[in-house]
């Protein structure tokens, strides 16, 4: 049984490596902003409930369990906000850039 | 009232999951702890409804079954697509309407749409979301409304 929860606890934490790994690999393959945070999203999510479980499994003291799961529950609820807020403020920059260029292309068809 | 009695309950034992010291001298020092807290938390009137969702509760975990699916799913497919390179991706911003009525159903379904790899709502204006997708086909599953429709049947 024993060793059955450490086979199956270290198979959650390789997991979990792998699927952050492809996030990292993520980050650093695709072309631009918006789907680079679709790659950060991967280890935000499975890659992160994969090692806290792995972790879970690993310990047998309850109380540190429960603060496992409370940070797993964190995780998935502060995530999708703080993604959201750095998605937004990229598309508010992107406009504010379009405009600003608007302007200047304004500025120099009228002087010239 | 309700509301206060169930925030109290909740911090009790969020406080007793994190404790793991139970003299008479920590117990105390909890039991202050909490009441501070909820009297601040009433004094910023933020004790109602939509801090605490009492009506979902029931309907709760059979969505959250289903969103961990719907979670498990659409990493699998972002990380197939992370290792198959930059051909295979096709990103594309796209409006979708929501067919919530409440705020609290809006926010639900705005973040499991973030939660979701491969789809970030980057913008909400009323009920329509921009949302970013890495994929095509994740935006039609999206605006064929499985997600909608449970979100809405939670709020209701």
């Amino acid at each position: 049984m024993d060793a059955f929860i450490h086979i199956s606890s270290s198979l959650f934490l390789l997991i979990g490596s792998f699927l952050c790994l492809s996030g990292g690999i993520g980050i650093l393959r695709f072309p631009d902003f918006y789907t680079r945070m679709h790659a950060v999203g991967v280890t935000e999510t499975l890659a992160t409930a994969m090692i806290l479980i792995g972790l879970i499994l690993y310990n047998p003291d309850f109380l540190v369990d429960v603060k496992l799961v409370i940070i797993l529950l964190m995780t998935l609820f502060i995530s999708p906000t703080a993604g959201h807020a750095l998605a937004n403020a990229a598309m508010l920059n992107d406009k504010m850039q379009k405009d600003d260029n608007k302007q200047n292309s304004e500025v120099k068809s009228s002087t010239s | 009232m309700r509301h206060t009695i169930l925030l109290s309950l909740y911090l009790a034992a969020f406080w007793l999951a994190n404790s793991g010291h139970y003299s008479a001298l920590m117990l105390s020092l909890g039991v202050i702890s909490i009441a501070l807290v909820v009297f601040i938390a009433h004094r910023m009137d933020v004790i109602d409804h939509e801090a605490q969702p009492l009506h979902l509760t029931l309907k709760l975990p059979a969505y959250f079954a289903w969103l961990i699916k719907e979670i498990f799913v659409s990493n699998l497919l972002v990380v197939k697509h992370i290792w198959l390179g930059n051909k295979s991706i096709s990103p594309v911003f796209m409006t979708i309407t929501a067919s919530q009525k409440t705020e609290l159903g809006k926010v639900i379904y705005a973040n499991s749409i973030s939660l979701t790899p491969g789809t970030v709502t980057v913008n909400i204006e009323g009920d329509k979301f921009l949302v970013h997708a890495l994929l095509t086909q994740s935006i039609k599953d999206l605006e064929s409304g499985d997600m909608d429709r449970r979100v809405t049947q939670l709020e209701n």
